[in-house]
Formats: C-alpha cells, sequence, structure tokens
C-alpha cells in the first residue's frame, strides 16, 4: 500500500517534482572516501550543461577545498551514476547522458587516499 | 447533612471511566473516524489498565505544587546569575540545541496526545492521553522559562521556535513529529508513546539532565527533576498501550512490530544530535554515547524486547547496525556541525587535546583509526587562518531528512547512500532502515520538505546563503553562528570572568 489514510486513493504533493526547480535539476556529487566532506553535495545544474562544465566549474566549487583537489587526474577517475559504472562524455549534456533530476554522480580517485591517507 | 467523601475507588470511575456514554442515535464509527483504518483490532476497551490512577482534580493539584516549586528554583537561579556557574560557555550550547530542538517537541507531543486523546474509542486509554497531553504543554512552557534566562546573556535562543519550523538541521526533529502526528492514533502511541517514551527517552532525558548536572547548569536539572514524574506515568503508558494492542488480536501483531521497526530506526537517527551532544558538547562528559546506548538500549532495551517475544514481537529490525554505528554517530556528526558551524544557530569548535584523548579512549576500535585525522586537518587549517567551513550544501536523505552522512559499517570511510525510484523519481536515503520507512509509504515521504530542496526553489529566500540565514531563519549573523572562538558569547563570559 503506498500510504495507510484516512481516504482511499490519498495521494501526496510531490516537493521536488523537476518543475519546481526553475529550469534546472537537482544533481549531488559525491567523492567517494573523502570524509572532509561530511556527504555528497546537492547542486540546480541546467539539464543542457556539458559534462565538461560540471568538472570545470562545479566540482571545484564542491570540492575544491581539499588538498588532493588539484591532484585529481579527471581522465582516470572511475564513475558511477545512480550505482551504476559511467563513462561520462565531456561535451555532451548532463540530459543526454542520462543524469536525471537528483541523480547521483559519485567518483572513486583510487591513487589519492584523503588526508594522512585515511579516507579524510 | 455534609456531602460524604468519596473515596479514592470510586471518585476514580466517577471521573475517569463515567466520563464515557453510549452512542444511541448517532454511529458510534462516525464519532471515532480514526479506529479503524490502520488495520488494528480493538475487541474490547475494558480490557485497557489504566497506567496511571490519576484523576484530573488530583492532577492539577499535584501539578501546581510542583511547578511552586520549580519557578521558585527557577527565579532564585536567576537572581544569582545562574548562568555564571555553568563550567564553560561551550555548555551552553547543548542548551540551545535542546531548545530549538527538543522543547518544540514538546509541543508537538502536546498537540499529537490531544488529538489522539480524542479519538480513541476507549475512555481509558483517552483520560490518559488527555493527561499525557497536558505534561507535554506544561514541559515546553517550563522548559521555556528554564531556559529564558540565558537568553539574556548568550545568542542563538531568540527564534528558537520560528528555527524550529525552518532551519535545515531542525527539519530533522521537526519532521520526526510530523509523521508521526500524521499518522493515526495507534501509530502514534507506538511511535511516540511506546518506541520514544518507553524505549528511547533515557538516551535523551539522561544525557541532557545529568549532563546540566555535572556542568553547573541549575536550571536544566531543576527542569529535569520536576519532569521525572510525569516521564514516569508517560513511560507506563507506553507499555500499557503494546501490550493492550498485542493482547487485543494477533493481527495487531504484524502491525505493531513494522511500527517499532520504524520508530526504533527514525528514533536512534533522531538521537545522533544527542550523541554528539554528550561526546562533544559537554565540557564535563558523563559517559560516552556509546556508553549510553549499551546501557540504555543493549540491557535495558534488550530485557524489554525479551519480555515482549512472548507476544511475538522481536528486536527491532537493523538493531544490529545500530550497535556498529553507537562506535560512529557522534564523530560524524559533529564533524558536519563543525564544518557547517557558519549556518548552525549555535558554537562549533575543535576539540582540546584532553577531550580528543578521552575520544581515543572511549572508542579504542574506531577514533584514532577514522576520527582523529579529521581534527588533525581542522586544526592545521585552523593555525593556517582557514578555519574550514564547508562549501556549498549537503545531500538530504528523504525520510530521516539529515544529511547523509552515515558511513558503511563494513567500509567506514564511505557514506552510505541508497536510493530507490517510485513513479518515476529518485529518492535517496542514508541507510536501509530510511529506505525501507519510505517504500512502505511513498505517498507519504513524497511530500518531506527537504531544507536544501525548497532553498533551490526560491522558497527560503537567498539566493545567497547568509540571505538565508538572516532573513528566513532570523540567525543573527556573526552572532549566533561561526566557531565559538571569536564569538560575542565568548568574549563576554571573558569580561564576567575577568579572563583577558
Amino acid at each position: 500500500m503506498p500510504v495507510y489514510a484516512l481516504n482511499p486513493g490519498y495521494q501526496g504533493e510531490r516537493m521536488d517534482r523537476v518543475e519546481n526547480f526553475h529550469g534546472n535539476q537537482v544533481v549531488y556529487l559525491g567523492w567517494d572516501e573523502h570524509r572532509m566532506f561530511c556527504a555528497a553535495k546537492a547542486f540546480p545544474l541546467p539539464p543542457s550543461m556539458p559534462f565538461a562544465v560540471l568538472i570545470e566549474n562545479i566540482m571545484p566549487e564542491a570540492f575544491g577545498q581539499h588538498p588532493e583537489f588539484s591532484q585529481i587526474n579527471w581522465d582516470t577517475v572511475e564513475w558511477l551514476l545512480d550505482g551504476e559504472p559511467f563513462k561520462p562524455l565531456a561535451d555532451v549534456s548532463l540530459a543526454d547522458q542520462e543524469v536525471g533530476h537528483k541523480s547521483l554522480i559519485r567518483f572513486k580517485t583510487p591513487e589519492l587516499k584523503g588526508y594522512q591517507g585515511a579516507g579524510v | 447533612m455534609a456531602a460524604k467523601k468519596l473515596n479514592i475507588k470510586d471518585k476514580y470511575r466517577l471521573l475517569t471511566r463515567d466520563l464515557d456514554w453510549d452512542f444511541s442515535y448517532e454511529d458510534r464509527k462516525q464519532a471515532f473516524p480514526y479506529e479503524e483504518f490502520e488495520g488494528i483490532k480493538i475487541t474490547d476497551w475494558n480490557k485497557w489498565e489504566d497506567p496511571f490512577r490519576l484523576t484530573m482534580d488530583s492532577y492539577w493539584k499535584y501539578q501546581a505544587e510542583k511547578e511552586k516549586k520549580l519557578y521558585a528554583i527557577l527565579d532564585a537561579f536567576s537572581q544569582n546569575n545562574g548562568h555564571l556557574n555553568v563550567v564553560d560557555p561551550r555548555y551552553v550550547n547543548a542548551v540551545k540545541i535542546f531548545l530549538t530542538g527538543v522543547s518544540p517537541l514538546e509541543y508537538q507531543a502536546y498537540q499529537g496526545f490531544a488529538h489522539v486523546g480524542r479519538q480513541f474509542g476507549g475512555v481509558g486509554a483517552r483520560v490518559a492521553c488527555q493527561m499525557q497531553s497536558l505534561d507535554e504543554l506544561r514541559h515546553v512552557q517550563t522548559q521555556i522559562h528554564a531556559m529564558s534566562h540565558y537568553n539574556k546573556f548568550f545568542d542563538g535562543f531568540q527564534e528558537f521556535s520560528h528555527m524550529h519550523d525552518r532551519v535545515w538541521y531542525l527539519s530533522v526533529p521537526r519532521s520526526f513529529f510530523c509523521d508521526a502526528r500524521s499518522a493515526g492514533p495507534f501509530e502514534f502511541m507506538i511511535a511516540i508513546g511506546f518506541s520514544f517514551e518507553y524505549v528511547l527517552t533515557n538516551l535523551l532525558f539522561v544525557p541532557f539532565m545529568s549532563g546540566a548536572a555535572y556542568n553547573g547548569d541549575m536550571a536544566t536539572v531543576t527542569f529535569g527533576f520536576s519532569a521525572q514524574s510525569d516521564e514516569a506515568r508517560h513511560m507506563t503508558l507506553g507499555l500499557e498501550v503494546i501490550k493492550f494492542l498485542l493482547e487485543q488480536h494477533e493481527d495487531n501483531v504484524p502491525i505493531v512490530q513494522k511500527w517499532i521497526d520504524k520508530w526504533f530506526w527514525r528514533g536512534t537517527r533522531l538521537l545522533t544530535i544527542v550523541a554528539m551532544m554528550m561526546d562533544y558538547m559537554l565540557p564535563n562528559k558523563v559517559m560516552s554515547w556509546k556508553e549510553a546506548w549499551e546501557v540504555y538500549f543493549e540491557e535495558a532495551g534488550g530485557a524489554l524486547f525479551k519480555d515482549l517475544a512472548r507476544y511475538g514481537i522481536r528486536m527491532p529490525k537493523y538493531a544490529e547496525t545500530i550497535e556498529k554505528e553507537k562506535e560512529h554517530i557522534s564523530h560524524q556528526a559533529w564533524w558536519t556541525f563543525y564544518t557547517h558551524g557558519h549556518a548552525a544557530g549555535f558554537h562549533t569548535w575543535i576539540p582540546s587535546d584532553e577531550e580528543l584523548d578521552w575520544l581515543s579512549a572511549q572508542y579504542p576500535d574506531t577514533f584514532d583509526k577514522y576520527y582523529r585525522p579529521l581534527w588533525d586537518m581542522a586544526k592545521e587549517m585552523e593555525a593556517k587562518g582557514e578555519r574550514f567551513y564547508t562549501s556549498g550544501l549537503p545531500q538530504l536523505c528523504q525520510t530521516c531528512q539529515i544529511p547523509m552522512l552515515f558511513t558503511e559499517m563494513d567500509n567506514p570511510n564511505q557514506n552510505s547512500m541508497r536510493d530507490t525510484v517510485y513513479q518515476g523519481e529518485r529518492y535517496h536515503f542514508c541507510s536501509d532502515g530510511c529506505c525501507d520507512i519510505f517504500n512502505d509509504e511513498p505517498e507519504k515521504f513524497v511530500q518531506a520538505w527537504l531544507p536544501v530542496h525548497q532553498i533551490f526553489q526560491g522558497n527560503c529566500g537567498g539566493p545567497d546563503v547568509g540571505d538565508i540565514l538572516k532573513d528566513y531563519y532570523k540567525m543573527n549573523i556573526g552572532h549566533d553562528n561561526m566557531d565559538i572562538k571569536g564569538s560575542p558569547d565568548e568574549a563576554r563570559w571573558n569580561k564576567w570572568k575577568g579572563i583577558a
């Protein structure tokens, strides 16, 4: 049952429909095993944004405070999109490579072990 | 002839059970419309054993006496500048969390118990819930009074009620109660009366009240003592409710078990903030969160669930995950607030070296390996004049609304993330527990008012975070938030104490 309600057929209002974000979609970005950032971060981004722009403009805003950030080799990072392995295409928009509303993009940098090598 | 004085038994009967009446020309189902939709079967409300044999007249008399004493002590506290007796101004930030995060829950509990105190078909349950409702209303009032003294001397107290409704981290306790209050009356009782008041309440009140006692906060201690007898009644009611439901009909057992699973999980997520308070915010520590969890849940709760096994009730789902998480959550939560200290309505700080060593000793398996490096990094950054405040806004769990800060217990370096797609839209969770709760009632949780998404939708002013904090949250920027080092709270304290 989708809800236990007094009135049969009750439906809840979807608070986070993509239409509510003024042309943007929410995208979450997480750097695996780098706990300096307590959680993945959320950004409202245009669906037409090419992946290269996300790397150039959004990634530094999200993770640039980390001392290892400048050492990231974006050509070799391992990506997960909504839990599945993912090979982003730099010139293709988010929407055209299935980065949807409220998609989670995670990346791993196996050669960068975090501050003190402790996953921080 | 003088009226004969009623004996206690007659008085009790006349002022509780005899307040009920039969429905001769109205449909009883219409009078109690909430009683059946949850699937709970009540065969005989007369089997309800009143957990506290209290009538309204004695309730008022007893409470009035208690509160007279409470207010006398609060007056004395205030006239003697009691705030100067707290051990350290850092302590007061725990009181700020209590007033903004917990006291408004007392008000929500008052509303919730007033509602179920109308909706139950059995008069015994109605009277008990009405009394608890009054208790909760008294508690919010006495807490506000007890803590109002601090508002004259410290920042961050002035907009507690407004902040509770709006501030990002306060959506966690707020939505917890909104979930319970928008459920049916029986789920509300298992959520708040049983899971919270009976199973978990010691983990909320003991740490805060003992914390107050250990740290020189006479106002909060006094409130705690005053509320103690009420809390004992609330626990008795919680236990009566669960036994009553389980004895009424065997079909109730799986429903009750599902609610226990849900509300145990939601409750432990909510208590993350208490864990953090105990381990990081009390200058004089009472005990570690881990130890508190072992004493109050693993031992006391374990015995309770053994007792309930004869009804077919088992330990809450994911209890084994929580057992592992007790080594981690306080550290993860304080790091989250430390790094979001610019957006919090209280002060944060790096633990002192003695405190870091205390944490190592209390958490020998996890602290040095996973959490001390965070503080080494924070110290290094602070020494360079770059006190770390994280950029951007965190991803939140759709169910508990906590930033997705928890980690996998088989790899504590990696955040735990779950998701599900419901009717074409993706939803994210911090854990299997929160994901299960959503999947059971997606139509309820698609309505979550997630602060980060609301900011992006433009519903919280802005667009700058500073404007949102100032205008939408009513935080006094530079006073209420940021590190305690260099704060006006710290400067005033040093002046009072003659510290250069």
